[in-house]
């Protein structure tokens, strides 16, 4: 009989943590629209070309850190908005966007792959090149395999990764091989960029051809090392707003930050290069 | 009413007549507010895996299909799957008689924690698998300064990775039947002059045997579609690691038609082992 009461006490444990949780959500919401209304009313009183409400950005893996710091200005200089992100891989971001997802802009590594979206019909406008990126080698800290060129990948029993061929860093990275006329069999094809340096983080692999960006946002976990052949093979990361955006004016003035003189220093200390 | 008609329905009567009517009767007797939420359920079930049949690129279908990589992936995930339900089975088996046939203290925490990685998303059992067998993990630590071995991006990599979210459904299903075998017989065994080994090998095996077999096909299919576990831990090589689910997925971000062409192949052969094992095994007695 106890047995029995504990069980059913279980799910209703459950259910009204749920419903807690439910509440809490809705709660977080309708303050949420309340705030950005108040907000709106206000800023109308002070700042030039009022913004608020949320804006949902997807954008590429690598741009996590410093759009990261850019979402965070742009909320501070805008009262009353707030920017939500979804990192990941832009082809499989680009795919989401073309399957209905909500987003008002999207930022990708790579103009093929925001073709995807604008080839769809999906974008609203041109898309604008915001930074470029260069290729980088991210080795274990103190580099002890004494990698100094991407020649040094191939053949030595190393274990390499590289993002798959389907992502921007997986295609560029091929670029660059191919210019250098080099042949590497990695251990495995990561499906991010991210992934592929985690493998190196961790210790499991023990070099990965990643952006600048990348070695940069890890900090000392592990070591970078400039090639030549990644001059072949810098991509262009282009910005647009969406059609389906449900806030087009935050949209454009998110826009506007990332390209603004205040945009390009964060990308440029997080190791981007200028457009 | 056609004088064929009548014919049909006098065939009827003569044949399969009272079968037929006696099943017109249970369907009258379900109530509506039964019914419809029991349609709504089959339909959620059914209809995504109708859009993979409506959706898919037939025409093409035979090219994207007879890509090397296709069938290196499908056979890939053909064996290990079948390598991660024989690890299940050797393992997993005695540790359910365990489970069932044995008192000892913390029993009920050890049927916790095998059960865990059931409920545990496969992405935290890769990232708990590096941790522990990784070539920097607990264990793995060792495996490679002694004997050289480093399973990320290997195949059995991809066997272990498997396993783990496996394995579970195998212990469950066999410790389930042991507990519904009756232990008399394995005592009879006992009294007269049988080892438990003996017991356990002559007489609960052959009892129990639909219950490991159940708990086998439940295993494998889990295998078969072992996706975050895989990709965490053994990371993804073409002909090594990549199973397909892992084409599956990297397929989708850059051609959805092969993706879903992929998706096609991997949904026939769930069906095929389902249709060819549930009235066997899978149906209770």
């Amino acid at each position: 009989m106890t047995r029995t009461a504990r069980r059913t006490g279980r799910p209703i444990q459950v259910a009204a943590l749920g419903a807690a949780a439910l509440l809490a959500l809705s709660a977080c919401s309708s303050s949420g629209s309340d705030s950005s209304s108040g907000a709106s009313d206000s800023a109308s009183a002070s700042a030039p070309g009022r913004v608020s409400g949320a804006v949902t950005v997807f954008a590429a893996a690598s741009l996590k850190e410093s759009f990261t710091t850019l979402g965070e200005e742009f909320e501070k200089a805008h009262p009353g908005t707030k920017v939500t992100f979804s990192f990941g891989g832009s082809d499989s971001l680009a795919a989401s966007i073309t399957g209905g997802a909500p987003a008002d802009v999207f930022a990708s590594a790579s103009p093929k792959t925001m073709a995807i979206v604008t080839d769809a019909g999906d974008a609203s406008g041109a898309p604008a090149t915001f930074a470029r990126n260069q290729l980088e080698i991210a080795t274990l800290p103190g580099n002890p395999d004494k990698v100094s060129s991407l020649k040094d990948l191939t053949g030595s029993g190393l274990k390499v990764v590289l993002c798959d061929r389907t992502v921007p860093c997986g295609a560029a990275a091929q670029k660059a091989l191919d210019a250098g006329g080099l042949k590497l069999t990695p251990v495995s094809y990561e499906q991010d960029v991210k992934a592929a340096l985690t493998k190196v983080r961790l210790k499991e692999a023990d070099a990965a051809v990643v952006y600048k960006t990348d070695v940069h946002a890890a900090g000392d976990k592990v070591e970078g090392v400039e090639f030549p052949e990644s001059a072949d093979a810098v991509n262009d990361y282009p910005i647009v707003r969406l059609k389906g955006a449900r806030n087009a004016g935050a949209a454009l003035a998110f826009i506007a930050l990332v390209r603004s003189a205040e945009g390009q220093k964060v990308l440029t200390e997080a190791g981007f290069l200028k457009p | 009413m056609t004088p064929f008609d009548r014919s049909g329905a006098a065939a009827d009567t003569l044949r399969g007549g009272p079968r037929r009517r006696r099943l017109r009767g249970r369907t009258r007797g379900v109530p509506l507010p039964l019914l419809v939420p029991a349609l709504i359920g089959l339909a959620f079930l059914v209809v995504p895996l109708i859009a993979l049949l409506v959706r898919a690129p037939w025409r093409s279908l035979p090219e994207l299909l007879t890509g090397a990589e296709v069938w290196e992936a499908l056979r890939l995930s053909l064996v290990c799957a079948t390598a991660a339900t024989a690890v299940s089975l050797v393992v997993g088996v005695p540790l359910a008689w365990l489970l069932a046939r044995v008192e000892f203290p913390g029993r009920g925490l050890v049927r916790a924690l095998v059960t865990l990685p059931l409920v545990l998303p496969p992405v935290v059992g890769g990232v708990a698998l590096l941790m522990a067998l990784g070539r920097n993990g607990i264990v793995g630590r060792w495996l490679d300064s002694w004997f050289g071995v480093t399973l990320p991006f290997t195949t059995a990599g991809v066997v272990i990775a498997e396993a783990f979210v496996a394995m579970p459904f195998l212990v469950i299903s066999v410790e389930g039947t042991l507990r519904a075998a009756d232990p008399r017989y394995e005592e009879a065994a006992a009294t007269l002059g049988a080892s438990r080994f003996t017991a356990f090998r002559r007489v609960t095996l052959p009892l129990i045997a639909p219950g490991i077999a159940a708990g086998a096909v439940l295993a494998w299919a889990r295998a078969l579609g072992e996706f975050g576990a895989t990709i965490t831990f053994a990371g993804n090589f073409p002909g090594r690691t990549q199973t397909m689910p892992l084409a599956v997925y990297l397929a989708l971000q850059s051609d959805p038609e092969a993706a879903i062409a992929l998706s096609l192949v991997l949904l026939a052969v769930s069906v095929a082992v389902l249709a060819g094992l549930r009235d066997r095994w899978m149906t209770a007695p």
